[in-house]
């Protein structure tokens, strides 16, 4: 059973507009996959379909083995997500916003406790826990929400445009942050953006394109000697 | 089932939370029913004769027929607000992340109902207490009578609730629902006059009232505040809560893709 991630000829509609049109790609377990597309590519959309937020009958997608048409929860449960917009209640400490998670992933107790320190101290933030959300600067709610993510041991992590917002800095120390989680833990990582400068040569590339996958690989074979930039913006017609 | 019930202590005690933050609500909340109990009534007690119907035994002052109604009406609001809120954590996206939680929808959406119900109820409760404190007074049991009836009426509003958000795209069109809903739903019921008030003037508003299930919500409460059991104002509001849960369920069906659709 794989323990990556796996997406087969997924299309969806809204109404009349097609939004992904036989989307296939597989991120192998302990692989950091950048998913870059322009703004409208069909990003978000593919990510609503990834965490269930709505389904279709075309096409299947698997998380860490789990269909997620037969059996979500199981799917859900191997599954951790940061959302574009903000999710974090901001009126809570970054304790309670993860204690309120965990409990949603059926954690509680001791046990809660120990895995938000964990996760906290992963994204070195643990100094900050009792704080509350509305204190911290965009780069630490977006670590914040990472931990948050990692809370339940997920296998497979979703980040759609996770430094949406944020400075130059935060943006690098997230992208490093998060190549570093993968490599370190074994983790499958699907990074959504629209920013070349967030993808490392290492990294698995799927191009998409008015809901298309234009291209796939490893990124370095893909782009050879030319900028990423380049390659992305010739192989989507996009004038620079 | 752990699982389950961890999840449902943590979205109520997380609505707890957010109604410790929002205080202002609390209070707004209460004056409303305030200012309809101890302006509106008063003026409207001289104008309005209430004949001897059950739960009565007596004849009993207009204020007092109206503190029931006023308790819906708390139900009926908080309700609306929560679904408003949903509609706002659905567009802001901490409505995502309680839905991509590994158990089924419905569930995690009864418990974001609960929790929002169980706070109303305390805001009943604060405002029974302060019309007890200008002398409207019900038996000291029929306060604790109320409680389930009040349970099962802000279930059957707030599932209303939220089947009305899973239907509406953006907050802004919010507003104009409510208006529709609230209003309608408020004034058409048995609230603020009884029903055969309203047959006096017309019968098919009074069979409007009759089909109106806040009237039967309302009628629950009542009956429960002068202990006594209204058998068909139960059976309504429950066959109410469904409809509206199964509407609801059907409105957050990730087949239907309301979360993320397109507006």
């Amino acid at each position: 059973m794989s323990t990556g991630l796996s997406v087969t000829s997924v299309s969806y509609a809204y109404g009349a507009k097609q939004a992904l049109d036989d989307v296939s790609f597989d991120v192998p377990p302990g692989q950091f996959a950048a998913l870059l597309g322009p703004n409208g590519a069909g990003k978000s959309t593919l990510f609503s379909l990834l965490t269930r937020l709505f389904t279709t009958r075309d096409g299947s997608i698997r998380i860490a083995g789990f269909d997620m048409a037969k059996t979500p929860r199981q799917a859900l449960e191997k599954m951790g997500v940061v959302f574009q917009s903000q999710t974090l209640d901001l009126d809570l400490t970054i304790r309670q916003n993860l204690s309120y998670f965990a409990a949603l992933h059926g954690l509680s107790g001791r046990d809660a406790r120990a895995r938000i320190d964990r996760a906290l101290d992963r994204l070195q933030i643990l100094d900050r826990a009792g704080e509350k959300a509305r204190n911290l600067n965009g780069g630490h709610r977006r670590r914040t929400e990472i931990a948050r993510a990692l809370i339940h041991d997920p296998s497979v992590l979703l980040l759609d445009e996770p430094t949406v917002g944020l400075d130059a800095a935060a943006r690098q120390s997230i992208t490093d942050h998060v190549h570093r989680l993968c490599a370190e833990e074994n983790l499958t990582v699907l990074w959504a953006t629209h920013l070349t400068d967030e993808v490392f040569d290492s990294d698995q590339l799927v191009v998409l394109h008015q809901g298309r996958i234009l291209a796939q690989g490893r990124c370095a074979e893909l782009r050879g000697d030319a900028p990423l930039k380049d390659y992305f913006l010739a192989t989507t017609g996009i004038p620079a | 089932m752990k699982a389950y019930l961890t999840a449902l202590r943590a979205i109520v005690l997380r609505e707890a939370l957010r109604f410790v933050h929002q205080r202002e609500r609390f209070v707004a909340a209460l004056v409303r029913p305030l200012v309809w109990l101890l302006v509106f009534a008063a003026g409207f007690r001289a104008a309005l004769g209430l004949s001897i119907i059950p739960p009565y035994q007596t004849y009993i002052t207009y204020e007092t027929y109206i503190v029931p109604g006023l308790c819906g009406m708390i139900l009926l609001f908080n309700g609306m607000q929560s679904s408003l809120s949903l509609v706002y954590d659905r567009e802001t996206g901490s409505m995502r992340l309680l839905l991509t939680a590994p158990l089924p929808r419905g569930w995690l959406l009864f418990c974001k109902l609960l929790g929002s119900t169980l706070i109303s109820i305390l805001q009943v409760y604060t405002f029974l207490i302060i019309a007890a404190l200008f002398g409207i007074q019900m038996d000291p049991l029929g306060y604790l009578a109320a409680l389930p009836a009040l349970l099962i009426s802000g279930l059957m509003l707030g599932t209303l609730g939220l089947a009305l958000s899973s239907f509406i795209k953006q907050l802004e069109n919010f507003a104009g629902v409510m208006n529709f809903v609230i209003f309608p739903m408020f004034f058409l019921s048995s609230a603020l006059y009884p029903l055969w008030k309203m047959a006096e003037s017309s019968s098919l508003l009074r069979d409007i009232c009759a089909a109106n299930p806040f009237t039967h919500a309302v009628e629950l409460i009542r009956f429960a505040l002068y202990l006594q059991f209204n058998g068909w104002a139960l059976l309504w509001t429950l066959l109410a809560t469904v409809v509206f849960m199964a509407l609801a369920l059907w409105g957050y069906d990730p087949a239907r893709g309301l979360v993320n659709r397109k507006g």
